[in-house]
């Protein structure tokens, strides 16, 4: 494909992402400075705060950006938007350079003007609005510079959270190992960001008196802004290029090497180290893993282009999310399909599923169940009207998800569903703040606590059989990998899958020492 | 701001009413150390008192207090016989001209916004304020067509010196504090600006303290002169008695001026008309930018 190509038919898109940019780092922008600005002032009138106020803002410039996201998406009102998300972080990461700047500029006034201000009789509020602040200005602005550019930067993570921006198209070109769409998202940024440091810069030198009327400035110099504008481009689109070959790998190793992935997920870490070790157990292969691929897309379009040659998906997620089929009930049928057209469509072998089925589980706390004495949802409906219900965003907004689920059974619950991250669900059902949550079949928690699956008795669910995914042209070079695969087949339950999952994500344990214990404990491996 | 305690500045009479006490005054610094112990001096209306003594001697402090940039630790320091802990501490500076050896101009404003700073703290209509501009340049000899417009940084020692005067200056008020108003200017300069300083204290008739470590600034300037050492005050003496007494610390001040200036101080002391006036940092002319 061709950059300009792609450009000119997606201009109104890219222009519209443009400006979703500018409105996110804008808002941030405006936000850092009215935060930053006073806290520099008190940084600079009451020195014992420097150190909690700039020590505070120094760690969260530290933290990085989506695992920030991960701290802000449980908050309450923040959490509840993407844009709100990205806003508050790219916030408080403009945060430091304008508080260090303004402190910094108002602690370097010279005392001698301070000094004669006070004696002239300035109140200390004239003091800082008449003498600190303008001469802080320049240095302030510095400040607000280089944080802006550095936001336009940064603010192309916030696709990661769903508020847009031209970070999504670098995150598209990302799944899509497609470098045009990544410059469709970077180019742009970049232009922002050099376009941002020349206004800066003119704004800065405007507001120097001396620099305005003294010397002329010496040739060459006025070029500064866009020179350093040019080498923050340059990082930006450097920056997006490794982050893309870094994700997607640079295609497997050796002849005889296997690329085992996985989904970034602990499960799906699991499996492909039971997938690895069985490999490494069985043929002379040399296995290399690329494991927490982000998401079904990534590991996808990773397998099409060849750089994993193996990973585990499940059914039903192959039949809606990849091959845009509607859902279906039985589970053989499911599978037949998802076989037959991806031998077709992707040239890849579906092999025999490992046994257990991670679909989606109505869960309700133990003692409810004994007490109501209930086994299936049915039986539950009857109750709902009195109970709170929580759900992940998934599953609120999956067509396999909420809607169906409440229309197939006839459910209404007390009031709307809470919206909560999957890893809170079971912490909220059991501290009865939810009666009622949507998990998965194979959660770890589901083996350790008094919690209880209710039957999906009109089989609303669509299966999720979790099925080891192999490339043709890999199995056509390596035929011992078949048989070492099969021999996975059906050897996983649910109840072993949640207690793996328990192990690693309860308690802590490394994941290929699960994954050997397993395989020993089941003659494998 | 204007509180009943700050009448306008301008309907003070030239000649004041002001007077200054220092009455068993101790000032002990934050770290601790005593910079003035038992400090007691009466500055009369419309004198010119030097605090002279060599560095440390507590002469700054000492002139701090009067203004309240600093606090009296015991004691009290009473302006127009009122304390100046139950002034107001912003009508009372702005009662007091002030004027440091580094000038402290602002840098980001022009030598006409620099002069108006109190004028438009008062809040005083514009063509006024615009008038008194232009008025204290010619005060203190500088051009105002053309140093209104200038900034800062654009000029020399001595005429920066100026500027710091005339917005000391530019509410009139009773009461001039000068801190080493000469200190930084290379002695040619100095010796021109102290001059023209000497001629405008006699037509202003202010009370004005002035610290100084230098002899010929003390007995040139002030009526009388304190003798300051380590905290404690020494001896009191007008200019005169100043240059003919026997206590040991300002025999030795002045033996080391009469050293210096063979023919006497008291000799350069009355002679305010020198040539060089000619080159007053004010002039426009040709030669006016000359001087670094």
């Amino acid at each position: 494909m061709n950059l300009a190509g792609y450009f000119a038919r997606n201009s109104s898109q890219i222009l519209q992402a443009t400006g979703e940019h500018i409105w996110l780092s804008g808002i941030s922008m405006v936000l850092a400075v009215l935060i930053g600005v006073p806290l520099g002032m008190l940084v600079a009138r009451r020195p014992w705060t420097s150190k909690p106020i700039l020590g505070t803002a120094n760690i969260a410039e530290t933290i990085p950006s989506l695992a920030l996201f991960g701290f802000l998406l449980p908050l309450p009102w923040l959490g509840a938007r993407g844009d709100r998300i990205a806003i508050a972080a790219l916030t408080v990461y403009a945060l430091l350079p304008i508080i260090r700047n303004t402190a910094a500029g108002i602690t370097s006034v010279d005392p001698a003007v301070r000094e004669a201000a006070r004696g002239m009789g300035m109140t200390e509020g004239q003091i800082l609005r008449r003498v600190e602040m303008p001469l802080a200005l320049p240095t302030i602005l510095a400040g607000v510079r280089v944080a802006t550019v550095w936001t336009i930067g940064i603010a192309t993570i916030a696709a990661a959270v769903g508020a847009g921006g031209l970070g999504e198209y670098i995150f598209r070109g990302l799944a899509m190992v497609d470098n045009d769409v990544i410059l469709a998202g970077a180019i742009p940024a970049a232009a922002l960001a050099i376009i941002a440091d020349i206004l800066f810069g003119l704004l800065e030198r405007h507001m120097r008196p001396e620099r305005r009327r003294a010397k002329p400035q010496p040739a060459g110099r006025p070029r500064g802004g866009l020179g350093s504008g040019a080498g923050i481009a340059a990082a930006v689109v450097l920056l997006a290029m490794l982050t893309c070959t870094g994700l997607a790998g640079c295609g497997s190793g050796g002849k005889d090497t296997i690329v085992v992935g996985s989904k970034n997920f602990p499960e799906q870490a699991l499996l492909g180290e039971i997938l690895a070790q069985e490999i490494e157990a069985h043929t002379h292969l040399h296995v290399e893993r690329k494991f927490y691929l982000a998401g079904t897309f990534i590991c996808q379009q990773a397998m099409l282009a060849g750089r994993i040659d193996t990973y585990v998906e499940y059914t039903g997620t192959a039949l809606t999310a990849i091959l845009k089929d509607p859902i279906e009930q039985n589970s053989q049928s499911v599978f037949d399909k998802v076989r037959q057209q991806y031998q077709q469509r992707f040239h890849f072998t579906v092999l025999p599923s490992l046994g257990f089925n991670n679909t989606f589980a109505i869960v309700i706390r133990g003692p409810d169940a004994r007490r109501l004495d209930l086994q299936t949802i049915s039986q539950a409906a009857k109750y709902t009207p009195k109970w709170i219900a929580g759900f992940g965003y998934e599953f609120m907004g999956r067509p396999d998800g909420y809607t169906g689920l409440v229309k197939t059974y006839g459910l209404k619950f007390a009031g709307p569903p809470k919206i909560l991250d999957l890893g809170l669900l079971y912490r909220a059902l059991l501290d009865r703040e939810v009666d009622l949550v949507a998990g998965n079949s194979t959660d770890g928690l589901l083996s350790a606590r008094d919690l209880t699956v209710l039957a999906d008795d009109k089989h609303y669910f669509p299966p999720y059989q979790a099925v080891p995914i192999v490339r043709d042209q890999t199995l056509a070079r390596h035929p011992e990998l078949r048989a070492a695969i099969d021999a996975l087949a059906g050897k996983i339950s649910d109840a072993q899958m949640q207690k793996m999952n328990y192990e690693v994500v309860g308690q802590h344990r490394d994941i290929s020492q699960v994954a050997r214990e397993f395989l020993r404990a089941n003659g494998l491996g | 701001m204007t509180s009943p305690d700050a009448p306008p500045r301008a309907s003070v009479p030239p000649s004041g009413n002001s007077v200054i006490e220092f009455r068993g005054v101790h000032y002990r610094a934050p770290t601790g150390y005593t910079v003035l112990n038992h400090f007691d001096l009466r500055i009369e209306s419309g004198e010119t008192m030097v605090l002279f003594g060599r560095s440390g001697a507590g002469k700054t402090t000492a002139l701090k207090l009067i203004n309240r940039l600093l606090e009296p630790t015991a004691g009290e320091v009473r302006v127009d016989d009122r304390a100046t802990a139950e002034w107001d501490a912003i009508s009372l500076r702005r009662h007091i001209g002030y004027v440091i050896q580094e000038t402290g101009l602002f840098p980001h404003y022009t030598v006409e916004q620099n002069v108006s700073v109190t004028p438009r703290l008062e809040s005083w209509p514009r063509p006024r304020i615009r008038r008194r501009a232009e008025e204290l340049l010619a005060l203190v000899g500088l051009d105002a067509g053309a140093f209104l417009g200038r900034y800062p940084h654009e000029l020399s020692g001595g005429q920066r010196q100026r500027v710091g005067l005339a917005r000391a200056l530019a509410a009139d008020p009773p009461i001039l504090l000068m801190d080493e108003p000469f200190g930084a200017l290379d002695p040619l300069t100095r010796m021109e600006v102290r001059r023209e300083f000497q001629q405008l204290q006699t037509r202003l008739r202010k009370t004005i303290v002035i610290v100084t470590h230098d002899v010929a600034e003390a007995v040139e300037l002030g009526t009388r002169i304190a003798l300051m050492e380590a905290g404690e005050l020494r001896s009191i003496h007008s200019a005169k008695e100043f240059l003919r007494s026997d206590e040991p610390i300002a025999a030795a001040y002045v033996a080391q001026i009469r050293g210096l200036a063979p023919n006497g101080i008291e000799g350069g002391a009355q002679t305010p008309n020198t040539p060089d006036e000619a080159d007053r940092a004010g002039n426009p002319g040709p030669s006016g930018r000359s001087r670094s």
